[in-house]
């Protein structure tokens, strides 16, 4: 079973941005042909008083941990941003924030953006790719920008729905390709390159006499 | 058990006049409100260090140093002890001291501090907060139990020939307790040196000070001073009483809405849901804390926090009433009738230490039986002997601390 994590950070309802959502979504599941997906919705909307919250407070409440917690454990993650002032929302860089810093290393992730004007669409390639290359997550090669004229294009070679479906060909290759036993998880890093404030220091601790030997000569 | 409180040492305006008590009346109300611990009958005090504004223990033992002398049984401690920016040297020398004066009635708490600007203040880099924790602690352990100490390391200059002056009463260090909220290697640190491990419990969810704790005792058993239910655990909490719940919650609002860390943040029920803190009546404190054993299991050192966030004095020479009249007496109790019998009762003190040490030199005078097994047995010795400290030991010291002031 393939697991997808689908962040929406649209904020009116409806919104074009959760509509761009679903329909990835929905291209993706089709393009894994028969596989059984699941599909787990986030709307960042309701997480916006929990994600302040977790900036002042330094911890999740339980409602934002669940919602990270299914970022962290999906196969694929499908986020979908509005562009504001030339970037991702404040409420998607707020919900990145949260993550544990290596949470998506390795993790096929599909870039959307939606705007009023065709004018914005290199944010996915100059705002969302850099951030996630940025977390060593893995960006599908092709993302979907949708303007508000795009809507009510239906052109069947180059309107939105034909980019939808070649981003979600794109990415459910990526998919396919990185079954999960692939997917190095953090912990096997050597004892030197862990991160010591996440989870790796729990599950597997570290003889402290070789923590002494690093300091002593 | 061990019951006190630790103060951060904060000066914050008071949210419901807008009025900033100046660093000299904050400074003396740490005084107060310490010296008031003592008198309504609780363990210990804890003083925080911080080196900026808007705080004001950067001298932790100049404080307790005072307080030695201002109370009689009071076990003097620090939430905490800068590890990574205080020179291992300086810090072994004040606290030896402190221990001098205060006839044993000290031990001390290690943290690295958060704030990263502070450590070039010092000489340091917070980046190697980890690494120096390690390297001065370990230097800090040797100046405290060797007499000649040859030693070079990383951060500091090396040692030739060092004697520590003045040596530990009676040749015991203070007992240390290490604390973190989320570093393992920390917890790790304290299992591997058969230390205390405390977790401040109060700004994170139960979960994270858990997942801390289980860490210290697992390590604390693979290290081989005990059993993982035997390690030493101390807990923060945070408090505000009143006889009726509401007038409680009515009346901390206004400073827990404003409070440094996490003003402007989640609700007080929200915060009070998610974290420790509880806002209500003795009864309600009582059962909190009593629940805090369900996550940490059976624990040595509660420790409260009651005078932050721009509380008055007044204010918090009450609460520290209520916690010594109808709390404290209480969680004693109880604690105790939950707690097995070969789990010690308290951490490992002055005179527990001392009887300790007493017994082993007995037992090699005796025919050296038991020396081998000195190195696994030394904490469940200390361990044992804390369970009736509190009644003849305590005495035995007092005297032998006497003859060597004399």
């Amino acid at each position: 079973m393939t697991t997808l994590a689908v962040i929406s950070a649209g904020l009116s309802t409806p919104s074009s941005t959760r509509m761009l959502a679903d329909r990835l979504a929905n291209a993706t599941v089709t393009q894994l042909g028969g596989e059984d997906v699941q599909l787990r919705v986030i709307e960042l909307r309701e997480l916006a008083h929990p994600l302040a919250d977790r900036m002042l407070t330094g911890f999740a409440s339980d409602e934002l941990q669940r919602a990270i917690d299914t970022v962290v454990d999906a196969d694929g993650v499908i986020v979908v941003t509005p562009v504001f002032a030339s970037s991702y929302a404040g409420l998607f860089k707020m919900f990145i924030d949260a993550l544990e810093p290596r949470s998506l290393r390795g993790k096929p992730v599909l870039l959307g953006a939606t705007g009023g004007s065709a004018r914005h669409s290199l944010v996915l390639e100059y705002a969302l790719r850099p951030l996630f290359g940025y977390l060593g997550a893995l960006p599908a090669p092709t993302g979907v920008f949708a303007a508000t004229a795009d809507w009510g294009d239906t052109a069947a070679e180059g309107g939105l729905s034909s980019r939808i479906a070649r981003a979600a060909t794109d990415f459910a290759q990526l998919l396919g390709a990185k079954a999960p036993a692939d997917r190095g998880p953090a912990g096997q890093l050597a004892a030197a390159d862990r991160d010591w404030g996440s989870d790796e220091g729990f599950a597997d601790p570290v003889e402290f006499s070789s923590l002494l030997d690093r300091v002593r000569r | 058990m061990q019951f006190g409180i630790f103060s951060v040492g904060d000066v914050t305006t008071d949210p419901t006049n807008g009025r900033t008590p100046s660093e000299h009346e904050r400074i003396k109300a740490m005084l107060a409100i310490a010296e008031k611990a003592e008198e309504v009958g609780l363990d210990v005090f804890a003083t925080g260090e911080h080196h900026n504004p808007p705080f004001v223990p950067s001298s932790p033992t100049t404080t307790l140093g005072y307080l030695a002398a201002k109370t009689e049984k009071l076990i003097l401690s620090t939430s905490t002890t800068l590890i990574t920016t205080n020179d291992p040297v300086k810090l072994a020398e004040d606290f030896s001291v402190l221990q001098h004066i205060a006839d044993g009635r000290v031990d001390l708490m290690l943290g690295r501090g958060n704030t990263g600007p502070v450590y070039p203040w010092f000489g340091q880099d917070i980046r190697d907060g980890i690494p120096l924790s390690i390297e001065n602690y370990d230097l800090l352990r040797r100046l405290w139990r060797e007499e000649d100490v040859t030693w070079q390391g990383k951060f500091r200059s090396p040692l030739q020939s060092f004697t520590l002056a003045p040596r530990p009463l009676d040749g015991i260090p203070p007992f240390v307790w290490h604390g973190s909220i989320r570093s393992p290697e920390i917890a790790e640190q304290a299992a591997y040196y058969g230390d205390g491990f405390f977790h401040n419990n109060i700004f994170w969810p139960t979960s994270h000070t858990r997942r801390m704790i289980e860490l210290y005792r697992k390590r604390f058993e693979h290290y081989g001073h005990g059993r993982a239910d035997q390690a030493i655990v101390g807990l923060g909490g945070q408090v505000f009483m009143r006889k009726n719940s509401q007038d409680a919650v009515r009346e901390f609002r206004p400073y827990f809405d404003h409070a440094p860390v996490y003003g402007g943040g989640p609700s007080l029920e929200d915060f009070a849901a998610q974290t420790p803190l509880t806002v209500g009546s003795p009864q309600e404190v009582i059962e909190r804390t009593l629940s805090f054993r369900d996550y940490a299991g059976d624990y040595q050192r509660q420790l409260f926090l009651v005078d932050h966030a721009g509380l008055p004095l007044k204010t918090v020479l009450e609460q520290l009433d209520i916690l010594g009249e109808e709390v404290v007496p209480v969680l004693r109790k109880e604690f105790a009738a939950l707690r097995p019998a070969d789990v010690p009762d308290n951490p490992p003190t002055f005179a527990s230490m001392l009887a300790a040490k007493k017994a082993e030199e007995a037992a090699k005078a005796n025919g050296g039986n038991g020396t081998e097994t000195s190195s696994t047995s030394n904490s469940s010795t200390d361990n044992s002997n804390t369970d009736n400290s509190n009644t003849d030991t305590t005495n035995s010291t007092e005297t032998n601390s006497e003859a060597v002031s004399k």
